[in-house]
């Protein structure tokens, strides 16, 4: 299947939640566990399932803070959780999830850890997923084999990572945007760093972050209150209390630009440009959602878009985001185009982005970003599963339980000049990373 | 732990197709709307030039989806305008005698909506994501495109080179993908499934306005068309916007493509695909039948157990045996799509452990096929597979899209959306000694294509510096 538009920025979900006030938006029930755990709860009657995602502050962002600072002990420490738990091996643990039709995933970010289940309402199923779960998030083994197999298949998953010019762009883009700062890292580690972790790394990562003042637990289903808070106990009953993990170091901008050129033997060259963007619940925030919705934000009918695919036919796909995070996460541009035409697409992007800055949205384009913000909220909350990821974002950075609520109007307060103040406060362009990956201009097609 | 990309199995979709505007004796008229009673909760009608309505009520959020479906897509194309349906597509985003290049998009943008569009195989389907008192927009617009488009030598230039940058991002650059579609140019010979829907970039290069609008002519009309709206709507009142809006539009006399089915296969097939890359992968196919063409239909039904026991999960066999017991794969997958014109491919994917080859690999997966050819799966096996399906169909009840979606492809393979309602209880029914009758009867090294990527180092083959590179560095 060919998918004609394909966006990043929207992919990635990013940018936050919209909502459209005259529609009922997810009632929020929290509340903390005797543990310390955060609970979001938000009942849904529809269909007979239930959804829980169980959220960690212990994302790679933490590799750098461990004992021995090696890159890919919290994806490591994370995906060895369900590889043997209470006894039970990996096939047993998969077994147990297949035979009542549960789905179980996990993973890890540079902010966050997490475990996910999607299982069946009638207890006959729910239960037996849940004490699969349960075993799996307190009583993990860490069974040698399984540790020395996940760490091999880690280091083909970071070899594989070095035959795609994209992903190469996207981490060393990290690397020279964040320096010293633990978001530099990669998830995945680097052959050397895997090489040197053992078991009782990992160990020791697990006992010191999975704990439950450093969780936040989100739930979404067919279940009462009362249910809920029971699911929530049941699944947390041997975790410890423990500490909630120390803030992050704050993030320094680049003083000047930079160009980094990469050679590598594929038709297009990857290009991506960008700088620090900001952090969840930055005061600019609302500004900066707006003003990058109809610069690089909304796909077709952004200024991107129209300036480098459809007024020039450059590239397939280009985008821009700010990806908040914890400490500010970046502000990206990208976009990946025929060896011969980079000098002409970078030049058409930062031109953009000069004319961007420099004059702000139209009126007309900061109402058509409006429009598009205020009439498609109802699609942003529309199932379980969105519901579910939300209640996470909102838990785990800790936002207002009337987020959503408030998020329309919030971004609808924007005036012009204050999304041109935001823009030209926040937006150096001057001080871009640029990172290009990718064949000679000669260098065409098979 | 899923770390690496897998191959693009699911949508590659197909079947026998019924495109004249004839037919459907079952669907109700118009008039007769006020008794129609939906069946496994869809409601259907048909306008009087052929084309087909189907609407799937779901009331949890004001959001509706619609998607037009058309049956044309790669598997109608001939050598020489390879991606020609893919490449309609984007230009149907490029105006019409009413709107804008362009203002389509805008429209649906500033009412909040969100609009693509895909092209597959057998189809080519257009969607609208969009609040549900916003619908008519959609429909009046997509009525309007699919007969008054204006197709503009001066758009065409910009946007095929547009198609062929996608080209180079999903296929030239990729090398599993690149894999998987000389893998799939060597397993088919004259069916049209062995052509890349995107288009070799050879036909790209050389495709003119012409062959679009000829292409246009041909398949986009009403009769060729089905509308699905699922979503926070009334049936009535989407049939009667329906008819507003297309009941208008002339059908075409529409002829079915020539069927072109496939030779026997007359032996294992086998190539290598060298290309820059640091992972080996494999890629294997065996030709099966599809539910349009099986001879006896429970042995789709068992293929897609086989499927499931192979690899439904973490606790399936390639998992179990292949990365986790004998340690010789970092992955190791397989797949099966019943819902296809004609006939497809049983495939298997695997990528190697460092220190075990291809060829390892192979053998493994064929160890795999032979157990089972010579004993049927446990209960407790067939029963989890089952559990998971049975699971799945109470989950996609979470995804009004993919819903829709699963009534299109039926509905544009030559089924019928009716057989939506009918696949949880067929697999119900497959039993163990099937499972193993069809892993005998098509999981053959005759009927068997082999596809090795064989890495070429990414270093050593670096180009030289470029001419201008000193621009590159600062500002």
């Amino acid at each position: 299947m060919d998918i004609k538009r394909y966006w990043l920025a929207a992919n990635l979900c990013v940018l936050g939640l919209l909502l459209n006030s005259a529609q009922a938006t997810p009632q929020i029930q929290h509340w903390q566990t005797d543990s310390g755990a955060r609970v979001y709860f938000v009942p849904v009657d529809d269909i007979p399932m239930v959804d829980v995602r169980i959220v960690f502050d212990a994302g790679s962002a933490r590799d750098g803070f461990t004992p021995r600072k090696l890159a890919g002990t919290a994806l490591m420490t994370n995906g060895l959780l369900a590889e043997g738990a209470a006894g039970k091996s990996a096939q047993q643990l998969a077994e147990n999830f297949a035979a009542v039709g549960a789905v179980f995933s996990n993973g890890a970010l540079k902010d966050m850890a997490w475990l996910s289940l999607r299982s069946l309402r009638e207890d006959k199923y729910l239960q037996p997923a849940l004490s699969n779960l349960q075993a799996i998030l307190n009583q993990p083994d860490f069974p040698a084999q399984a540790f020395q197999r996940e760490r091999e298949r880690l280091k083909i998953a970071v070899k594989a990572k070095k035959q795609s010019p994209g992903t190469i762009a996207s981490e060393r883009f990290y690397q020279e945007l964040y320096g010293d700062h633990p978001y530099a890292s990669p998830s995945e580690g680097t052959e050397q760093s895997l090489t040197q972790l053992t078991r009782h790394d990992l160990q020791q990562f697990y006992q010191q972050y999975y704990v439950a003042r450093n969780a936040v637990i989100s739930v979404v289903g067919q279940l009462t209150r009362a249910q809920a808070e029971q699911l929530v106990d049941q699944l947390l009953s041997e975790l410890p209390a423990g500490q909630a993990a120390a803030a992050l170091p704050p993030v320094q901008p680049l003083a000047e630009a930079k160009t980094v050129q990469i050679d590598f033997p594929s038709a297009q060259s990857t290009v991506l440009m960008g700088q620090v963007g900001m952090a969840r619940g930055d005061a600019d925030y609302f500004a900066l959602y707006l003003a990058n919705h109809a610069f690089g934000g909304s796909g077709f009918g952004s200024r991107l878009m129209d300036e480098v695919r459809e007024k020039r036919g450059l590239a397939y796909s280009t985008y821009s985001y700010f990806s908040p995070m914890a400490k500010a996460g970046p502000f990206q541009i990208g976009l990946q185009t025929r060896n011969d035409q980079v000098e002409q697409a970078l030049q058409v992007v930062r031109q953009a982005l000069h004319d961007y800055i420099a004059e702000g949205p139209g009126e007309d384009e900061l109402q058509d970003s409006l429009k598009n913000i205020t009439g498609g909220f109802p699609l942003r909350i529309d199932s379980n599963k969105k519901i579910v990821e939300y209640l996470s974002m909102i838990g785990f950075y800790q936002l207002p339980l009337d987020y959503l609520d408030t998020f329309v109007s919030r971004v609808n307060q924007q005036s012009r000049d204050q999304v041109h103040a935001a823009l030209q406060r926040r937006l150096h362009e001057d001080k871009m990373l640029t990172i290009i990956v990718g064949g000679n201009q000669s260098q065409g097609d098979n | 732990m899923h770390l690496l990309k897998r191959i693009p199995l699911a949508l590659c979709v197909a079947g026998s197709v019924l495109v004249l505007a004839a037919c459907q004796p079952n669907t109700l008229r118009p008039d007769q709307s006020a008794e129609v009673m939906p069946e496994n909760g869809v409601f259907s009608y048909q306008l009087d030039n052929g084309m087909k309505i189907l609407v799937q009520p779901d009331h949890r959020s004001p959001v509706v989806v619609s998607q037009v479906w058309y049956k044309v897509g790669g598997s109608y194309e001939y050598p020489g305008i390879t991606g020609v349906s893919h490449a309609l597509e984007h230009m149907m985003f490029k105006g019409t005698e009413k709107l804008e290049p362009g203002e389509f998009s805008e429209i649906i943008a500033a009412n909040g909506g969100s609009e693509n569009a895909f092209t597959g195989k057998d189809y080519t389907a257009y969607f609208q994501r969009i609040a549900s008192d916003r619908l008519e927009l959609c429909l009046k617009h997509e009525a309007d495109r699919m007969r008054n488009l204006q197709l503009s030598e001066a758009e065409f230039k910009k946007e095929i080179e547009v198609i062929k940058e996608e080209r180079r991002t999903r296929t030239d650059d990729n090398p599993t993908s690149l894999t998987y579609e000389q893998f799939n140019a060597a397993a088919f010979m004259n069916s049209a499934y062995q052509q890349p829907i995107i288009g070799w970039m050879d036909d790209l290069h050389n495709m003119q306005l012409s062959d679009l609008s000829e292409w246009y002519q041909t398949w986009y009309a009403p009769n060729n068309a089905t509308l699905i709206v699922a979503g926070d709507v009334q049936p009535q009142q989407v049939f009667r916007w329906a008819e507003q809006y297309f009941g208008p539009l002339k059908p075409s006399q529409i002829e079915a493509p020539k069927p072109r089915h496939e030779v026997a296969q007359l032996g294992e097939r086998r190539i290598d695909v060298k290309a820059p890359a640091k992972i080996p992968y494999l890629l294997m196919g065996d030709k099966v039948p599809v539910r349009n063409t099986a001879e006896a239909e429970w042995e789709v039904y068992a293929l897609e157990v086989l499927a499931g026991v192979l690899d439904g999960g973490d606790s399936s066999r390639l998992s179990r045996s292949l990365v986790r017991q004998q340690e010789i794969a970092a992955s190791a997958g397989a797949g099966y799509d019943p819902y296809a014109r004609q006939q497809t491919l049983f495939l298997f994917d695997a990528a190697p452990r460092d220190g075990h080859s291809l060829g390892e690999v192979e053998q493994a997966i064929k160890a795999e096929i032979k157990k089972l050819q010579q004993q049927a799966p446990d209960n407790s096996e067939l029963e989890r597979v089952k559990a998971q399906v049975m699971a799945a169909d109470v989950y996609e009840k979470d995804s009004v899209f993919y819903q829709a979606m699963q009534l299109g492809i039926l509905e544009t393979v030559g089924l019928g959306w009716q057989r939506k309602g009918e696949y949880l209880q067929k697999i119900q029914q497959v039993t163990a000694e099937q499972v193993q009758q069809v892993a005998q009867k098509y999981l053959r090294d005759d009927q068997l294509t082999v596809a090795m990527l064989q890495p070429q180092p990414i270093e050593s083959s670096a180009v030289a510096p470029r001419a201008t590179a000193g621009g590159r560095h600062g500002h």
